[in-house]
C-alpha cells in the first residue's frame, strides 16, 4: 500500500511537470514578457526578451498566484518543495539523521532542477499605481510616502545631473540607478537609522534617505578635501560612519560576508538592529555570495540579503548568469527564508523590508530579498549598452515600468502630491545640485599628505621615508604635479 | 580635468615616440626568422587592443581545441580586445561567463587539463584575487603534484593590468609581484601591440600555464607596425631595446615608454642608458641582465607595483649576488609607492619620468 502510494504520487507528479510545462508554453503563445521568455526560452534572441507592454507578466502573476500571494502575507514561508517531498509521518522507514528524519522511498527520483512555477513576485501597486485590491496593506504614512516619492525624484535628478558632469569631463566616472529607485529608497524608508548598510554600489538612494546631502555626494565623485574617502576612491565610492553606510569597495561580493560578520556583533551585542547588505544579479555568482549565504543562516546572524535583480550584469544578461529561478530559490537551499518582490513598486519593497527587518531582529536569522528590477542606464559611464541590448527592451523598463512614476500616481491619488509640489520640487533639487557641484568643483583637492596616512593607523618608517622623497621630488619638479593638490 | 588631459597628452606623446622606437627595436629572432620563411610579408598599423584581438583569431582559427571565456567576453569584452570572435567562432568556442573569477580558472584549469587551449579573461588585474587559488595552488601545481601524469599548460589568463590615469584602487593595480613568488605558472607582460601579438601567442601555446597581463594604458594609445602573419616571440627571453654603457635600466610593459623618455633625457646629459624589456617575469632572462650590468656596472629597475616586495626587488637581490664586485653603485628602484593606488594622487604615487631620471643621475654620479 506505502509503495503504491509512494507511485501514485510520482506518476502525479510527472503529469504536473508536463502540464506546467505545457501551460507555461500557453501562456507565452498569448504573450512575452521579460522573465517568463527568460524562464522558457533556451534561445537568447533579443527579440524574445522585447517585452509586450500590454501584456505585462505581473498582471498575470497576480491572478495566476493569487493564492501564494496570500500565503506570503503571513511570515511564514512558502514550502516551494513540499509537494514532492515525502511527509508521510507513518513511514516507518526513515533514517535518523542530523537535521531530522529522512524517509526512504524504493524508487529512485531526481529533485527537478525547477518548480512547475517560477515564484512568484510580491507587489501591492499594478502599473498604474493602482492599489492591488485585497491588499491589506498597514497605512503608511503621508509623511513617509511623501518622502520617499521625493527621495526617488532627487536620486533621479542627481543621476541625471551628474551624469551630465562626467560627459562634460568634470567628473571621471558615474554609475546611474536609474530603473532602481524604488529598491533604493523604499528599501532604505523600511529601515531604522541603527540598521548596518554594507552596499555594493547602484544603491546611493539608501545613503540619500540616510540624510547624505547633495554636498557630500558632489564632494565624493569630485574627490576633493571634503570627501570622506580623501580623493582616494573613484566616484560613487561612497561611505559613511556617521549614516552606518560602510565604504563602497568595487570588487563584487565581497561586502557580502563581511555583512555577516557585522550582523553577528549585533547579535552579540543584542542590539535592537539588523545588518542589511545589497549585491546585483551577477554578484550573486561570486563566491562570497554562497559563502555569505551559508555562514549567516549557520552563524543565524540578523542579515537582509537584497539582491537587484536588474536583468544585466555589464553585458552578460541573466540568462547566462544563472539557471536557476532568480535569486529567491537560492535561499532555501541554504536554509535562508526569501522572497521575490517587485523592486519596482515602492510600496511592496517597503512591506517587504519591514517585515524581512522584523523576523531578522526578532527570530536572529538571515532573510533574502530578491527584487526584480531593471538597470535602464548603461552599467557605468564606461559602458554603452545598445551595443548589447534591444533598445525597445530599455524604453519598456524605462516608460511602461517606471517606479518613480508609479508610485507617484499612487501618492497623487491619495491627494499628498499635485503638480505644483513636484515641479518646486524638482526646481528646488535642481538649483541644489548644480550649487553642489559648482561648490564641490571648485573646492581644493585634499592636501598630499592624505596620500600616505590611513594605510596604517600611523605611518611607518617606509612611508615617511617615501613621503620625504616625494616633496623633493616636487621641489624639483613641479610642473610635473597638479596643482590644485595643496602640498 | 585639465591635469587628468595633462597628464593623458603626455603619455600620448610617450606612445608615439614608443611607436617610432620601440617597433624597430623589437624584432625578436623567431620574427626574423619567419619573416625569412614567409614570402610576402605584410604588416598594419595596430593598437595594443586589436593586436591581441588578432592573437585571439589566429590561437582560435589554428587549433579548433582552443576556447576563449571570461566575464563579458561575448559582446567584445569591456576593452574590445575579443570583438569578433563569437561571431567568428560561435558561442560554444567563445563566450560569456557567470560573474566569478574563481569559477572562470577553475573552469579553465579542468578545460586545459583535457587536453585544450583555455584562454580565460579576467576583466581587470585588480578582480583576479577571488582566483588566487586556484591558480596559486592549483595551475601552479597540477602537473608537479601529479608527477606529470596532468598537467594544465594549456591555460592561459589574460588581464589588463596597470593604471590609466583616473582607475582608483581597483582598476589600477599591478599585482604581478604576487604570481611571480609561484614556481609553476609564468608570467608575462608585452610593452607594444607587435610584442602583445607574438608573446600572447607563445603563451597560448605555451606547455605551462600562463599569467598574461596587459598594459591596459596602451590598449589604444601604444601603435605600431604589426605583422598579420601568425608568429610568436619567445619566452623567458629578455631584450635590449636600447643599447648604452653607463647604465642598464630594466622594466616591462607600460613602465618601458616612461623609462625610455628618461633615457632619451639623459642622453642629453651625456649619460648612456642600456634599457631591457623583461617580457617574461618568470622564468627570467638573468643572462640578459646580468651581461648587461656587467657591462654598464649600474642598474636601476622600475614598476609601477609598490616597491616593497616588488619583482624589481628580486632583480636586485639577483644582480648583487651576481655582479656585486663589479656594481659601481647601489641598484635604485623606482616604483609605485607602498600605498594602495590612489586616485586623486596618481600622478604623485607614479613612478614619473623625472623620478627615473633623477635617480639615473645619482647612480651615475655615486
Ligand atoms: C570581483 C570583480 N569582478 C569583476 C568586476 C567588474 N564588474 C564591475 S560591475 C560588474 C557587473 C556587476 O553586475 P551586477 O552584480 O548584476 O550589478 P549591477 O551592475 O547590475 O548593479 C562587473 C563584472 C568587479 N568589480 N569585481
Ligand atoms: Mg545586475
Amino acid at each position: 500500500m506505502a509503495i503504491w502510494f509512494t507511485r501514485s504520487r510520482t506518476i502525479t507528479y510527472y503529469l504536473k511537470r508536463k502540464m506546467g510545462f505545457m501551460g507555461i508554453l500557453n501562456q507565452d503563445s498569448c504573450s512575452n514578457s521579460y522573465f517568463e521568455s527568460i524562464s522558457s526560452s533556451s534561445s537568447s534572441s533579443s527579440s524574445s526578451r522585447i517585452p509586450d507592454v500590454k501584456n505585462s507578466s505581473i498582471s498575470r502573476y497576480s491572478s495566476a498566484f493569487t493564492f501564494l500571494v496570500h500565503r506570503f502575507k503571513s511570515t511564514k514561508t512558502s514550502g516551494q518543495l513540499d509537494q514532492f517531498y515525502s511527509s508521510d509521518d507513518e513511514n516507518s522507514q526513515a533514517l535518523d539523521f542530523p537535521g531530522g528524519k529522512v524517509a526512504y522511498i524504493s524508487e529512485m527520483r531526481f529533485i527537478s532542477e525547477s518548480n512547475d512555477k517560477r515564484i512568484p513576485c510580491y507587489r501591492l501597486l499594478d502599473d498604474n499605481g493602482e492599489l492591488i485590491e485585497d491588499s491589506d496593506i498597514d497605512q503608511i504614512s503621508k509623511e513617509v510616502a511623501v518622502k520617499m516619492y521625493s527621495e526617488m525624484v532627487t536620486l533621479q535628478m542627481m543621476d541625471t545631473i551628474f551624469y551630465e558632469a562626467q560627459r562634460q569631463g568634470r567628473i571621471s566616472f558615474y554609475v546611474t540607478s536609474v530603473g532602481e529607485e524604488a529598491t533604493n529608497i523604499a528599501s532604505a524608508a523600511a529601515l531604522a537609522a541603527d540598521d548596518v548598510v554594507l552596499p555594493q554600489y547602484r544603491e546611493p538612494g539608501v545613503l540619500l534617505w540616510r540624510g547624505f546631502t547633495l554636498e557630500e555626494f558632489a564632494n565624493q565623485c569630485f574627490g576633493n578635501k571634503a570627501d570622506y574617502g580623501k580623493g582616494r576612491q573613484m566616484p560613487i565610492h561612497y561611505g559613511s560612519k556617521k549614516l552606518n553606510y560602510f565604504t563602497v569597495s568595487s570588487p563584487i561580493a565581497t561586502q557580502l560576508p563581511q555583512a555577516v560578520g557585522a550582523a553577528y556583533s549585533l547579535k552579540m551585542d543584542k542590539k535592537d538592529a539588523c545588518v542589511v547588505t545589497y549585491i546585483g544579479d551577477g554578484g550573486t555568482s561570486e563566491g562570497d555570495f554562497h559563502a555569505a549565504l551559508n555562514f549567516a543562516a549557520v552563524m543565524e546572524a540578523p542579515v537582509i540579503f537584497i539582491c537587484r535583480n536588474n536583468g544585466w550584469a555589464i553585458s552578460t544578461h541573466i540568462t547566462e548568469q544563472f539557471r536557476s529561478d532568480g535569486i529567491a530559490v537560492k535561499g532555501q537551499a541554504y536554509g535562508i527564508q526569501s522572497i521575490r518582490v517587485d523592486g519596482n513598486d515602492a510600496l511592496a519593497v517597503y512591506r517587504t523590508i519591514r517585515a524581512a527587518r522584523e523576523i531578522a531582529i526578532s527570530e536572529q536569522r538571515p532573510i533574502l530579498v530578491e527584487a526584480l528590477t531593471y538597470r535602464v542606464g548603461h552599467h557605468s559611464t564606461s559602458d554603452d549598452s545598445t551595443k548589447y541590448r534591444p533598445a525597445d527592451e530599455i524604453e519598456y523598463w524605462k516608460m511602461a515600468r517606471n517606479p518613480v512614476n508609479r508610485f507617484r500616481k499612487w501618492v497623487e491619488r491619495n491627494g499628498w502630491w499635485s503638480e505644483k509640489e513636484e515641479s518646486e520640487l524638482r526646481s528646488s533639487i535642481r538649483k541644489q545640485l548644480l550649487q553642489a557641484i559648482q561648490v564641490a568643483e571648485k573646492t581644493e583637492k585634499p592636501a598630499l599628505g592624505n596620500l600616505f596616512s590611513d594605510v596604517y593607523d600611523l605611518p611607518p618608517s617606509n612611508l615617511r621615508e617615501q613621503e620625504k622623497q616625494l616633496r623633493e621630488t616636487i621641489n624639483r619638479h613641479p610642473q610635473d604635479y597638479p596643482s590644485d593638490v595643496p602640498m | 580635468m585639465a591635469s587628468c588631459l595633462r597628464r593623458y597628452g603626455r603619455r600620448l606623446s610617450v606612445s608615439i615616440c614608443e611607436k617610432r622606437e620601440l617597433s624597430t627595436a623589437c624584432e625578436g629572432k623567431v620574427i626574423q626568422q619567419q619573416q625569412q620563411q614567409q614570402q610576402q610579408q605584410t604588416a598594419k598599423l595596430l593598437n595594443l587592443c586589436s593586436a591581441i584581438n588578432q592573437a585571439l583569431h589566429l590561437a582560435l582559427e589554428t587549433d579548433p581545441r582552443s576556447y576563449v571565456f571570461g566575464e563579458d567576453v561575448s559582446f567584445g569584452g569591456v576593452f574590445r580586445c575579443t570583438t569578433g570572435l563569437t561571431e567568428r567562432f560561435g558561442k560554444n568556442r567563445v563566450f560569456n561567463t557567470p560573474l566569478c573569477e574563481q569559477g572562470i580558472v577553475g573552469f579553465g584549469i579542468g578545460l586545459a587539463a583535457m587536453g585544450n587551449r583555455a584562454i580565460a579573461e579576467i576583466q581587470f588585474a585588480d578582480y583576479i584575487y577571488p582566483a588566487f587559488d586556484q591558480i596559486v595552488n592549483e595551475a601552479a601545481k597540477f602537473r608537479y603534484r601529479s608527477g606529470n601524469q596532468y598537467d594544465c599548460g594549456g591555460l592561459t589568463i589574460r588581464a589588463p593590468y596597470g593604471a590609466v590615469g583616473h582607475g582608483g584602487h581597483y582598476h589600477s593595480q599591478s599585482p604581478e609581484a604576487f604570481f611571480c613568488h609561484v614556481p609553476g605558472i609564468k608570467v608575462v607582460i608585452p610593452r607594444s601591440p607587435q610584442q602583445a601579438k607574438g608573446l600572447l601567442l607563445s603563451c597560448i601555446r605555451d606547455p605551462n600555464p600562463v599569467v598574461f597581463f596587459e598594459p591596459k594604458w596602451l590598449y589604444r594609445l601604444a601603435v605600431e607596425e604589426v605583422p598579420e602573419h601568425d608568429y610568436m616571440l619567445p619566452l623567458s627571453e629578455a631584450e635590449v631595446i636600447r643599447e648604452g654603457s653607463d647604465i642598464t635600466l630594466v622594466g616591462w610593459g607600460a613602465q618601458l615608454s616612461i623609462m625610455e623618455q628618461a633615457c632619451t633625457d639623459a642622453e642629453k646629459d651625456g649619460i648612456s642608458c642600456e634599457l631591457i624589456d623583461l617580457k617574461t617575469l618568470i622564468p627570467w632572462d638573468k643572462e640578459t641582465v646580468e651581461t648587461s650590468v656587467r657591462k654598464t656596472g649600474r642598474l636601476l629597475i622600475s614598476h609601477e607595483a609598490p616597491v616593497t616586495g616588488g619583482f624589481g626587488a628580486e632583480i636586485s637581490a639577483s644582480i648583487v649576488e651576481r655582479c656585486f664586485l663589479r656594481l659601481e653603485a647601489p641598484v635604485a628602484r623606482v616604483c609605485g609607492l607602498d600605498t594602495p593606488f590612489p586616485l586623486v594622487f596618481e600622478p604623485f604615487y607614479m613612478p614619473t619620468k623625472n623620478k627615473i631620471l633623477d635617480a639615473i643621475k645619482s647612480t651615475v654620479n655615486y
